[in-house]
């Protein structure tokens, strides 16, 4: 009898397996050869072994002997031979811009120059190789474990000693990014809250044939593409347009004193806004509809005014809905970067415009997934200061 | 399991079931992924992808027999990145920006190819001689120029009307808003050009950091009045709805507007940047041979002065020029509409893919901070 049972539970967990190696090949292990990237860079290494070694014993200070310059030729030129050069150069160049072209264009006249003296000939090609700093950043790209990206993703660097200092001001960006996106994701949530929670209520407590009328209006939206109700905004936000032109015609502002009401925060709060709306409507409603309308007709028979009714009655028991929808729109809107990209103008970039470029552009696989990490572990973070806040075993989302 | 012998309507049984069911589509779809009857070719979609497939990817199948299987994608190198350190390959045939086909071609996701092996000229030129110097690489076959200009709306200005890439940053001659690509591709050259550094220094005067401090203090001057726009459909919009008096944009997207919607844009070619893009063949692709048919079969002048009969990107090969006809569905003589019409390369630059290659990261760094700010 017991082995009966174990086995139907055998089977029945044998059931969930394709569940499990669905999530297993298309969620866990990306996110897990992500996550290695963010911290582990062989390419480099593998590239340039006997350099490297080389460079191992080199003080720093000064420039490399003569051997580690013979050395760094002539891996050069195998790395070359193989159509293997690119990729190195690409990494180092990252570490010291500009290392690319010095790497190329050495590569490139080694083809042909049989040298007395490889540390003339190479400074001669260019003269970045008698600087110390070209050495460091290849001896600093050769670490096949490196902590760099995250450094970099935090817009800091490490001095030519190898302090950590911050990186310089023209080009910190993802600190600042990071805390606009969170900025502006807990805007977004709020906003959505105070508007959706009296639609909410209202749909919750109509008759069932307005309620139902009701439930498609914030529906419908929730079904258009987002890319038209994005450029929907647009015309009705732009300078020519819509909202600006009825307000010029009522004669609240003058032709000249058109507001600018997108390409700007504005118009990445109003879009985002209208686009996440249904995501905070549908679980408060959800969650309104099951709170039976005796609670505040008692609260009232025993002498609360509307407001005390709701504050102490209704609006506590419809707080796992303000949960369920608040960390939904939060965490949809943290990473969004289609409609901040199109309505947000000059200050629209959030972080994920940020990973999009190194995922696609630059390559840079590691700073992409050392930003993801980041992005990840802050929301993290304040999941659990949500969770001692609201506390999410009272979430619900019907 | 003596006991599910009997029992035919276990879920584990059932599944199997299902799982054998499906078998024959999936072995279907998995073997005709092998064939070498057909390749696929990622292109960038929108009308420039329709130009592709009359003027290049039809003909291609009815010479050869080889079907082209065509797939949209929004640039960058990400997915062929992907597929090649997987060792799945399945696309054949991309379709890139020149940095990308560069950067493609140094980390080694794009196939060599043999610019000797390409059709020559017309007139007999050798492919390598024939393509305007720099506009190939290792890794590239066919190529069209497009080219970052800037327009404006004739309703806006009925008077005085903007001539020269000067007047784009000058807010005193012509006040009102402008719309710039969000990058600093193209921008920094503008901007340099506008400072009156000439063509052929652009680049050197950009290696240098006071060179970049020079492009960003020129670019300063108008950052109050910049709408900044990052898809190729929004200028000719924001024109048109004289949301901006002036805006940079691909002319490709201008000429359409222009010529098919017939609005009234004027294209200012004073201070052009040059963009160029080539075919590339993913690396390790298993329908190599057909691919490469393909790249050379689009290398020849003729497909790509096709190109040009239904959209304004014009040959990277000088023997191309001549072939321009006209549109092919409105009858417009498309030559003065080109990038590299003659009278449009008074002032211009080509673009760098090697210098971008090599300072993208930094100067996107650096501008995306300075947006910020």
């Amino acid at each position: 009898m017991a082995r009966t049972l174990s086995r139907a539970r055998l089977r029945a967990a044998a059931l969930t397996l394709p569940l499990l190696a669905f999530v297993g090949v298309t969620f866990i292990a990306p996110l897990g050869s992500m996550l290695v990237r963010s911290f582990h860079e062989p390419h480099v290494a593998d590239a340039l072994p006997q350099t490297l070694a080389s460079l191992r014993a080199w003080d720093g200070a000064s420039v490399p002997s003569e051997d580690t310059f013979r050395i760094l030729a002539t891996e050069l030129r195998r790395l070359d031979q193989q159509r293997k050069l690119g990729g190195v150069a690409t990494r180092i160049n990252r570490l010291a811009g500009g290392m690319r072209s010095t790497i190329m264009d050495t590569a490139r006249a080694l083809r042909t120059a049989e040298p007395v003296s490889w540390r003339e000939t190479l400074t001669a090609t260019d003269p970045a190789w008698g600087d110390e700093a070209a050495w460091l950043a290849v001896r600093r790209a050769g670490e096949r474990y490196t902590m760099r990206h995250y450094l970099n993703a935090l817009d800091l660097d490490r001095d030519s000693s190898g302090n950590i200092v911050a990186q310089s001001p023209d080009r910190r960006i993802y600190l600042p990014l990071l805390l606009r996106t969170l900025g502006v994701s807990l805007a977004i949530t709020f906003i959505c809250l105070i508007l959706g929670y009296p639609v909410a209520y209202l749909i919750a407590n109509a008759s069932p044939a307005r309620a139902n009328l009701l439930l498609l209006l914030v529906l419908v939206p929730f079904w258009t593409s987002l890319l038209v109700r994005t450029t929907s905004w647009i015309v009705l936000l732009q300078n020519q347009g819509v909202v600006n032109d009825l307000l010029v015609a009522a004669g609240i502002i003058g032709d000249d004193g058109r507001l600018a009401l997108v390409y700007n925060m504005v118009g990445t709060l109003v879009a985002m806004t209208q686009v996440l709306l249904p995501f905070m409507i549908l679980p408060l409603y959800a969650v309104m509809r099951s709170i039976s309308p005796m609670y505040l007709r008692a609260a009232s028979s025993l002498g609360a005014t509307f407001w005390q009714g709701f504050v102490r009655v209704y609006w506590p028991q419809s707080l796992p809905g303000v949960a369920a929808g608040s960390l939904l729109v939060f965490i949809l809107s943290i990473g969004y970067y289609i409609t901040p990209a199109l309505v947000g103008g000059r200050t629209g970039q959030l972080i994920s415009n940020m990973i999009a470029y190194h995922m696609q552009e630059s390559l840079n696989w590691g700073l992409a997934a050392a930003l993801g990490v980041i992005l990840l572990l802050a929301v993290m973070l304040l999941y659990l200061v949500y969770n001692r806040l609201v506390g999410i075993e009272r979430m619900r989302l019907s | 399991m003596t006991g599910s012998h009997g029992d035919r309507n276990t879920p584990a049984r059932s599944g199997r079931n299902v799982l054998l069911a499906l078998l024959p589509p999936a072995l279907a779809i998995w073997s005709a992924g092998c064939t070498t009857e057909g390749i696929t070719v990622v292109s960038w979609g929108g009308s420039y992808e329709e130009a592709c497939s009359k003027a290049l990817f039809e003909p291609f199948s009815a010479e050869t027999g080889i079907e082209v299987l065509v797939e949209d994608f929004n640039g960058g190198l990400a997915q062929v990145r992907a597929q090649v350190e997987t060792g799945n390959v399945y696309w054949d045939v991309v379709d890139l920006e020149m940095a990308d086909v560069v950067k493609g071609c140094d980390e080694g996701l794009l196939e060599v190819v043999d610019i000797d092996e390409f059709p020559s000229a017309p007139d007999g030129t050798a492919a390598r001689d024939d393509y305007f110097a720099g506009t190939y690489s290792e890794c590239g076959g066919g190529g069209l120029y497009a080219s970052a200009i800037f327009a404006y709306n004739r309703e806006t200005f009925p008077n005085k009307q903007p001539s020269k890439l000067e007047d784009f940053f000058d807010l005193a001659k012509f006040p009102g808003r402008r719309g710039m690509r969000r990058t600093p591709v193209a921008n920094l050259e503008l901007a340099l050009m506008a400072d009156g550094v000439p063509t052929d220094d652009v680049y050197a005067v950009l290696s240098t950091p006071e060179g970049v401090d020079r492009a960003f203090r020129k670019l300063d001057a108008i950052k109050a009045e910049v709408v900044w726009w990052e898809t190729g459909a929004q200028p000719p919009q924001m024109l048109a709805d004289q949301e901006v008096v002036m805006s940079t944009a691909f002319n490709g997207r201008i000429f359409n507007a222009q010529v098919l919607e017939g609005q009234p844009f004027t294209i200012v070619w004073d201070g052009q940047v040059l963009d160029y893009g080539q075919l590339a063949v993913v690396a390790g692709t298993p329908r190599l041979e057909a691919a490469k048919q393909f790249l050379l079969f689009a290398s020849r002048v003729e497909s790509m002065a096709a190109i040009g009969r239904y959209i304004a990107y014009s040959p990277t090969r000088r023997s191309g020029m001549s072939l321009i006809s006209t549109h092919a569905e409105t009858g417009v003589d498309m030559r003065p509409h080109m990038p590299s019409a003659p009278e449009n390369l008074a002032r211009a630059l080509r673009n760098d893919p090697d210098w971008w290659t090599t300072h993208a990261d930094e100067m996107t760094e650096r501008f995306s901070a300075w947006l910020a700010r």
